[in-house]
């Protein structure tokens, strides 16, 4: 089992193979469906980003509301494949890698080749324990968008396998 | 002549709701035991035993099981001798589910489908009603996620293509969704009727009990064929390859028109969430 704390650099991710087993730590960003919408229109407009895109980690996810004395409330991964479409956008503008769930297309596995990124797939379904594993939860763009929003996440030992990595090859 | 006030359903539901929220089944339960027990160490491994600690945790601590707690569905089968008072069926059963994932800290997923604009409370409820004998209200309530639910397929198929056209559109729909619905998937499958009640059988098969078998033998052994084919692809828990790709094929049917041969296939992910009671 590879503990990673995230972000990580280049280097570390040239360490990454698809299949192996990672527990991630440390801080990633959720974005969904509606966020990524909104992410693309601010990089084609040439506008500020609410977060440094530069070797950052999104999550595709959307929370439960959290209960009280909880940090999240739960917090699994969605299915990547809906972000095909953003996803290459994203990580030429520096994007480190991703967090999600299932399959990708071609499209991302080569701009994942061409930048250095790596896809992890979280384990879908497995809402509670992932929600127990955020620390910290800072809602930072789109507040409109309720579970959609962007938010900042701290986080400590989530369970993920490494999809694919930065040389093309991918689990599935 | 039974009378019975809608807020008894509502209450009902209520509970049903935030008890389906937070646990799986009993049946789901176990074939998720069994997939880990069929499965080596590996990926697919580690995923399964990931699943069945998950749902220790949400048990224990009374969190969603999965964050995607669903679309409402409510099934209402209506004894025609019972009598409704009381507010609006549809307005009570979408109250029941307004508070229950309010109180229960389950995510609001429901929108508008071109604005995408969220409602803020999780309804409309997909409701169900259907008249049938008795002065009794049997009602299912399933929390219906969409990563699954964009997997499902409906087919209009020719009758030529008979018995190995069905099993081949269901084995073809979850080989196609692949890792995408969260497998090991439960698989509910409508045959015949119109367009539309294919569709509708299709979700009822899914609040069937796992492992559970079609009163008719024909109809079974589609079913059984079909598992066993699902379960050869080895795309396995998560898509990581495996031995369990399905937890099972439930098939319900209904007459067709003499021209064709509907079939639904509805994707449930692993988490299988459904709560029954009757009134």
């Amino acid at each position: 089992m590879i503990k990673l704390n995230l972000p990580i650099d280049k280097d570390e991710i040239k360490k990454l193979h698809a299949g192996d087993s990672v527990l991630i730590s440390g801080t990633i960003y959720t974005a969904r469906d509606c966020a990524h919408k909104r992410l693309k229109e601010l990089i084609e407009r040439g506008e500020n980003l609410p977060f440094d895109m530069r070797g950052a980690f999104i999550y595709y996810a959307g929370p439960c509301p959290a209960k009280p004395g909880y940090a999240s409330g739960s917090c699994g991964p969605t299915t990547s494949a809906r972000m095909d479409a953003y996803a290459p956008l994203l990580l030429d503008n520096g994007l480190g890698g991703m967090i999600g769930k299932g399959e990708m297309s071609a499209d991302v596995t080569e701009a994942l080749m061409r930048n250095t990124g790596v896809y992890f797939a979280a384990i879908g379904g497995a809402g509670a324990t992932y929600g127990k594993a955020i620390t910290e939860s800072e809602l930072i763009a789109f507040p409109e968008l309720l579970s959609e929003a962007v938010r900042r996440l701290e986080v400590v030992d989530f369970p993920a396998v490494v999809a694919t990595d930065c040389y093309g090859k991918s689990i599935y | 002549m039974r009378k019975i006030d809608t807020k008894e359903i509502a209450d009902k539901i209520y509970e049903m709701a935030l008890k389906a929220g937070v646990s799986l089944t009993s049946d789901c339960k176990a074939a998720l035991n069994k997939a880990a027990e069929n499965e080596a160490d590996g990926a697919a491994k580690f995923a399964l035993d990931t699943l069945i600690e998950n749902c220790r945790i949400a048990e224990s601590d009374g969190l969603p099981v999965c964050q995607d707690t669903g679309m409402a569905v409510v099934l209402l089968d209506i004894g025609q001798d019972v009598f409704l008072c009381g507010a609006p069926l549809t307005e009570a059963v979408n109250g029941a589910v307004r508070a229950a994932y309010k109180d229960g800290y389950f995510r609001k997923s429901v929108c508008d489908p071109i604005t995408r604009e969220n409602t803020g409370d999780n309804t409309p409820a997909v409701i169900h009603t259907h008249i049938c004998a008795g002065e009794q209200i049997k009602i299912t309530f399933l929390p219906k996620g969409f990563g699954s639910e964009n997997m499902s397929a409906m087919y209009m198929l020719k009758p030529a293509q008979g018995v190995d056209g069905i099993i081949n559109a269901i084995v073809e729909t979850v080989k196609k969704a692949g890792s995408r619905p969260c497998p090991p998937v439960y698989v509910g499958v409508g045959i015949g009727g119109s367009f539309d009640t294919c569709a509708y059988l299709a979700k009822k098969a899914l609040t069937r009990e796992i492992g559970s078998h079609s009163e008719r033998e024909d109809i079974a052994e589609i079913e059984k064929i079909a598992l066993e084919k699902i379960n050869a692809l080895g795309i396995g828990c998560q898509g990581f390859h495996g031995n369990t790709t399905a937890l099972g094929v439930s098939c319900e049917w209904a007459h067709t028109h003499i021209a064709g041969l509907p079939v639904a296939v509805n994707i449930q992910c692993h988490c299988v969430r459904c709560q029954k009671a009757v009134l």
